[in-house]
């Protein structure tokens, strides 16, 4: 995020006439209202989700029977919750995990190739990201169906067993669009890289492979950090793919809470949204204690790019 | 790529280097065609065919799956309707607070950006789900109804859907749109200013034009995902608002007729197409270099 001191336009009009100072004075309040308005509009939500996590109640959320932890037990006791929580967890850093480094080999790889190919290649990439996630939910379920249906009967006569839908079906789902995320925030901190170092290397007769791991990679490390975060928080916190393609034994914790909700909210779908809610922020706070380490280490004097200026920046496009 | 200042390391196998970059695109490019042009090929294919007696797909030609999109249009038109207002009032609010982010956020501009991010970080279910206690009975419509002594229920209708949207799609809009006016030209408003326009003159003439590539490219980043919302609907509809999204979750995963929800998942992609087309003509209008950029 830009840190530039941006001079006040305040500031310039301290000469104006009276009048329009206060026309002037009531919009700049306007503006700092609204603002105040929207984020605690933002926050409140969220905020009142834990906090009703808390309540020691038997019965409604929204009856206030005293600060209690026992919702928060039962939900770690729950085998339920247990098991989304673990599979939840492992198709989400599997999908980071893939896609991160699908994604920086694509971003790296469309480099090297002609603009017509980049523009189809950038297309699909563009296609998976903005398309309504019910559309890819939908088709990678009739595909996967598709797949089972052919590969089934020739299985069963050769070994004796079958794919089902499960962990598989659902990282390779979440997988298409988080490596066309990771593609765009890579090939983004691409662009804006400074190819005299990578110049500067090469003319100290560097393989390229030694530019690579010791110039490009540490440049482009942030993007690659960010995009893995981005990935692993999408996946954890996804229901709509999950949902049109998992599995028996495939439940995540966002199935586990919507098909909680289907009852009513309860303090126990609280303790587990509050916890998921821990979880996706540790991985926020996490990647950005990293990159701001990396940076310290490596001594860079430029500002730290942190994960959400990353992703800010590049949901802004450009 | 510089292959002039590149030694000979770089340059020598051509072929060497080629296969290198065949590699580095091959998982994302399998990943593209096998799970998403295939999968999408494989709906038009299927909106063509009849449901099978167990459900599923059986091969057939008809167009009596587009036949019944036609003739109950009703979701597409509630979708349509929502995902219009929703954008609109997204902009609405969104727009000023970019614009104090932008103008007015000086050294706290980070944080401003921070905060709106933290809860966009946060799992959309989990947001939209605590807007379930707040629209309930024992929340906002309670209290409307002892206010006022109507009989207020608000979930299920399209006031609670329209404020789940607002809330979750927000940022997208806000992110675009300070893009644009960070990089704004305050010397042009001086300028305004000086030749005597006021303040909203100042603004239709010259910050809203500036301004108008983040603006489209926000309501394009809402409009689209909204066309095929999910979630908000299921949750704050209460059953009785139905979007496309809400359809096509019935028509694959409970009634398992695959050819009509095909044949909405094909109009989906469609109004897709035409928006994303309608985006780049606009932003590329006037703009006459062939550099397009969808996002």
């Amino acid at each position: 995020v830009s840190s530039q001191a941006v001079a006040s336009p305040v500031a310039t009009s301290t000469r104006r006439p009276a009048r329009a100072t206060r026309g002037i004075s009531l919009v700049e309040g306007w503006f700092r209202f609204h603002a105040a308005v929207v984020y605690v509009f933002l926050f409140l939500p969220i905020l009142l989700v834990v906090v009703l996590s808390f309540n020691g109640t038997n019965r409604s959320v929204t009856d206030w029977q005293g600060f209690s932890l026992k919702w928060y037990q039962a939900a770690i006791d729950s085998d339920q919750v247990q098991r989304a929580l673990w599979n939840s967890l492992t198709i989400a850093l599997a999908n980071a995990l893939l896609a991160t480094t699908f994604g920086t080999m694509a971003a790296l790889g469309l480099q090297r190739v002609r603009p017509r190919l980049r523009i189809a290649f950038d297309a699909l990439t563009y296609i998976s990201v903005i398309i309504p996630e019910i559309v890819i939910a939908l088709a990678t379920l009739v595909l996967f169906r598709l797949v089972q249906d052919t590969a089934n009967p020739v299985l069963a006569s050769i070994g004796g067993f079958k794919i089902g839908l499960g962990h598989w079906s659902i990282v390779a789902a979440h997988v298409l669009f988080n490596t066309s995320l990771v593609l765009l925030l890579v090939r983004a901190r691409l662009a804006g890289m400074d190819r005299t170092y990578v110049e500067a290397s090469y003319d100290l007769y560097a393989t390229p492979w030694r530019t690579f791991r010791q110039i490009t990679f540490p440049q482009l490390l942030p993007a690659i950090v960010a995009g893995f975060l981005l990935a692993f928080t999408f996946s954890f916190d996804d229901y709509v793919i999950t949902q049109f393609v998992s599995g028996p034994g495939s439940q995540t914790l966002p199935l586990f809470v919507f098909g909680q909700t289907r009852q009513g909210v309860t303090p126990l779908v609280n303790a587990v949204a509050a916890m998921m809610l821990l979880i996706t922020l540790a991985v926020l706070l996490f990647g950005q204690a990293a990159l701001g380490w990396n940076a310290r280490r490596s001594g860079s004097r430029g500002q730290v790019a942190g994960v959400a200026g990353i992703v800010a920046e590049n949901a802004g496009g450009g | 790529m510089t292959t002039a200042t590149a030694p000979a390391g770089a340059r020598r196998g051509r072929g060497r280097g080629r296969a290198l970059t065949g590699l580095l695109l091959l998982p994302a490019g399998a990943w593209y065609l096998g799970l998403l042009v295939v999968p999408i090929l494989i709906v038009i294919v299927y909106s063509f065919g009849v449901r099978a007696p167990d459900g599923g797909y059986a091969p057939a030609f008809t167009l009596d799956n587009y036949g019944l999109v036609l003739s109950r249009p009703q979701p597409f038109l509630t979708s349509l309707g929502l995902a219009l207002a929703g954008t609109a009032l997204c902009l609405l609010v969104a727009y000023p607070l970019a614009y104090f982010i932008a103008t007015r956020g000086g050294k706290r501009k980070g944080l401003y950006l921070v905060l709106l991010i933290i809860p966009f970080w946060t799992s959309f279910l989990i947001r939209t789900i605590s807007w379930l206690v707040i629209l309930g009975p024992r929340g906002l419509s309670g209290f409307i109804e002892t206010i006022t002594g109507n009989d207020t229920q608000l979930l299920g209708t399209p006031v609670a859907i329209l404020i789940g949207i607002v809330y979750n799609y927000l940022p997208l809009m806000v992110f675009p749109l300070y893009v644009t006016l960070e990089r704004l030209d305050r010397t042009l408003l001086e300028a305004s200013k000086d030749l005597y326009a006021g303040r909203w003159r100042t603004f239709r003439q010259v910050t809203l034009p500036i301004t108008w590539p983040g603006l489209i490219t926000g309501s394009i980043l809402v409009f689209i995902p909204l066309m095929g919302e999910y979630v908000i609907p299921a949750i704050l509809g209460n059953g009785k608002v139905f979007l496309i999204g809400n359809v096509l979750s019935l028509d694959f995963l409970a009634s398992r007729n695959w050819p009509a929800g095909s044949a909405k998942a094909v109009g989906l992609i469609a109004i897709m197409l035409v928006s994303v087309t309608f985006y780049v003509w606009i932003t590329n209008r006037g703009r006459r270099d062939r550099d397009v950029s969808v996002l």
